[in-house]
């Protein structure tokens, strides 16, 4: 049997969870009510049509197809520069590893001018993405950069040598031992990694904006959309569009967690 | 049959063999061992070709394997700390060698099944290693290197994280399995009690250097040097000589004693004296605050009436006393003999290889 979770009083632990249920109430379940609320102002039909409007349908498709592409590109680099950090040795790495997370620090709006004055129609280097789903690719491939690599990496530090040894004892090449042996015990972490760079994906604006020339169903995604619908006063459509972006993140959030879950636990389950 | 020549490597600064050569003969099982940082398992890994040597050559069934990788050396290796494939049934783990070669799945299932049942795991095919015993993972993982076949079987402390008494019984379980499987095998270990109880042959190593290769008796009874003496079986300094505790002789000195102290006979006074079913320990000191012990029976130590505190004469006679070189490169006895104590704990498994 795994040991019981909490073991404190159990007077604090009432106080613990009533502190952290108050504490997401504020912070994200009452504007995410709030915010349905809004998008089933005119009825559930008001919520249909507004989310299947031509214009809303192909933002969201765009939205989809750009961020499900760049949570496999980021699957695989990240898990390439994860393993590059942890196992190679070069000089300026740890340059390379701090790197990784300026992402997160640089507003997604100077992300967006920077790839524009690089890729745009003034490129010094040749390349033009401006406008198009490209743009979109690379924008939010450089804002979700972090997301695998950061989960991967402990794993992947945490990881028994001695396991690669043994499947190269027993005949297993490179490529065969990190298919059949490394993988499968990076997989969780890929997949919940990934599944969060694609949340990131689905939601992001700032760094989109500029670069993805806002061409309605060509690169215009969910968030300029919404940016718009808000702008000519149509805050249920805005709405609207904003919770089928909520579900879409939440349902994958859960079904990737689920899939992670289950092959840990087998891995962890104790006598 | 393995021939290691000249076996050299280096860590940095460390060197951990030094020009090691042996030859281990077909179908036997040989231990390799010695203290912490002696390179026996530096040497086992490079048999296996998870180290490459600085120097030297490493032959297995007439093939110069040098340079050649691990995967193609024809080796089985098993692990201290098991090294499962956690996320793979126990079938799958020791199918793994057959799957990859993609053998005919009616072929592996057949062997798979012969092997769990070689190694006393029917029934648990399904399972996961995190749901089995640390000795039930072990022998898995023996499992998974058999499957392939291979020329050598290559052991790494294999029982050194398991409890004393699963140890023992798995040890003996080897031994058993090695005189049906006759696969040639290594075995490194620090614990000579292992070595003594399971292999045919044993290779003493200190600082990167083999002291000295023999069957247990040999070993035992004619050590080589100084540190060879100290490490396989107990040993006691009566003034300087070393010899054998259970060879001591004590006596209780008469009334108007006035010998003096000298090599191989000194003056004592009893610490402690611990009952070992059979046998007596006597826990020494000398008038220099040197510590030793000697065993004796129970008749003699009745007869003797040994109690704490009173002085007794340690005798070592002639017969017992082996007039044995420091190993080359000064292996310090006190150090040894400190190796050996850690060594011969039982339970007390060695901090993992560096």
């Amino acid at each position: 049997m795994p040991p019981a979770r909490g073991t404190r009083a159990p007077g604090g632990r009432s106080l613990q969870v009533g502190l952290v249920v108050t504490w997401l109430s504020v912070i994200v379940l009452l504007p995410l009510a709030a915010l349905t609320a809004k998008s089933f102002a005119g009825g559930v039909s008001g919520f249909w049509d507004a989310v299947t409007a031509p214009t809303a349908l192909a933002a969201l498709r765009v939205t989809i197809l750009v961020s499900v592409a760049v949570a496999l590109l980021n699957a695989v680099m990240g898990t390439l520069i994860a393993w590059v950090l942890v196992r190679d040795d070069f000089p300026g790495k740890k340059v390379v590893n701090v790197l990784i997370d300026l992402p997160f620090a640089l507003p997604t709006i100077v992300a967006s001018i920077v790839l524009l004055s690089l890729y745009g129609p003034d490129s010094p280097v040749g390349i033009h993405i401006n406008a198009t789903r490209w743009g979109l690719v690379v924008a939010l491939a450089f804002v979700t950069l972090p997301f695998v690599v950061r989960s991967v990496q402990p794993v992947l530090l945490e990881a028994d040598r001695e396991v690669e040894q043994a499947a190269a004892s027993l005949g297993a090449s490179g490529p065969t031992t990190f298919r059949r042996i490394v993988l499968p015990t990076l997989a969780p972490a890929i997949i919940s990694g990934t599944g969060l760079a694609f949340a990131r994906a689905i939601g992001e604006y700032g760094s989109v904006v500029l670069i993805g020339g806002n061409i309605p169903r060509e690169t215009q995604v969910a968030s300029q959309y919404i940016q718009q619908a808000i702008e000519i006063d149509q805050p249920v459509n805005a709405a609207a569009v904003s919770v089928t972006l909520l579900a879409i993140a939440f349902v994958t959030l859960f079904v990737l967690r689920v899939a992670a879950g289950r092959g840990r636990r087998r891995e962890e389950e104790v006598r | 049959m393995i021939t290691v020549t000249g076996a050299r490597k280096d860590f940095g600064t460390f060197r951990a063999l030094d020009d090691v050569s042996i030859e281990i003969p077909s179908g036997t099982l040989t231990a390799l061992l010695g203290p912490s940082g002696s390179g026996k398992s530096t040497l086992l890994r490079s048999i296996a070709g998870l180290e490459s040597l600085d120097a030297g050559t490493v032959v297995i069934a007439g093939r110069d394997v040098t340079r050649v990788p691990p995967q193609q050396r024809g080796i089985g290796f098993v692990f201290q700390h098991y090294a499962a494939f956690k996320h793979m049934t126990v079938r799958d783990n020791v199918a793994f060698g057959l799957t990859i070669r993609r053998r005919p799945k009616a072929e592996v299932r057949a062997k798979v099944d012969e092997l769990l049942e070689v190694v006393g795991l029917e029934g648990f095919q399904h399972r996961y290693p995190a749901q089995l015993s640390g000795g039930q993972r072990q022998r898995m993982a023996l499992a998974r290197a058999l499957a392939v076949d291979p020329e050598v079987l290559l052991l790494d402390e294999p029982f050194g994280a398991l409890d004393a008494k699963v140890r023992a019984d798995l040890r003996r379980w080897l031994r058993r399995l090695h005189d049906e499987v006759h696969v040639t095998t290594v075995l490194v270990t620090h614990d000579q009690e292992e070595a003594l109880d399971v292999a045919d042959t044993i290779a003493v190593l200190n600082r990167g250097r083999i002291e000295q290769i023999g069957d247990p008796d040999t070993l035992y009874d004619a050590p080589d040097n100084q540190f060879v003496m100290s490490f396989l079986g107990s040993v006691s300094s009566v003034g300087g000589t070393l010899v054998r505790p259970h060879d001591i002789v004590l006596e209780r000195p008469a009334p108007d004693d006035t010998r003096a102290n000298g090599p191989g006979r000194v003056l004592a006074t009893i610490e402690r004296v611990v009952r070992l079913g059979f046998e007596v320990r006597v826990e020494l000191r000398d008038a220099d605050g040197e510590r030793f012990a000697a065993e004796v029976t129970r008749g003699v130590a009745q007869q003797l009436g040994l109690v704490a505190g009173e002085q007794v004469w340690a005798v070592a006679p002639s017969h017992a006393v082996r007039d044995l070189p420091q190993p080359p490169d000064a292996g310090v006895p006190a150090d040894a003999a400190e190796a050996d104590e850690v060594a011969s704990t039982a339970g007390v498994g060695e901090p993992a290889r560096a």
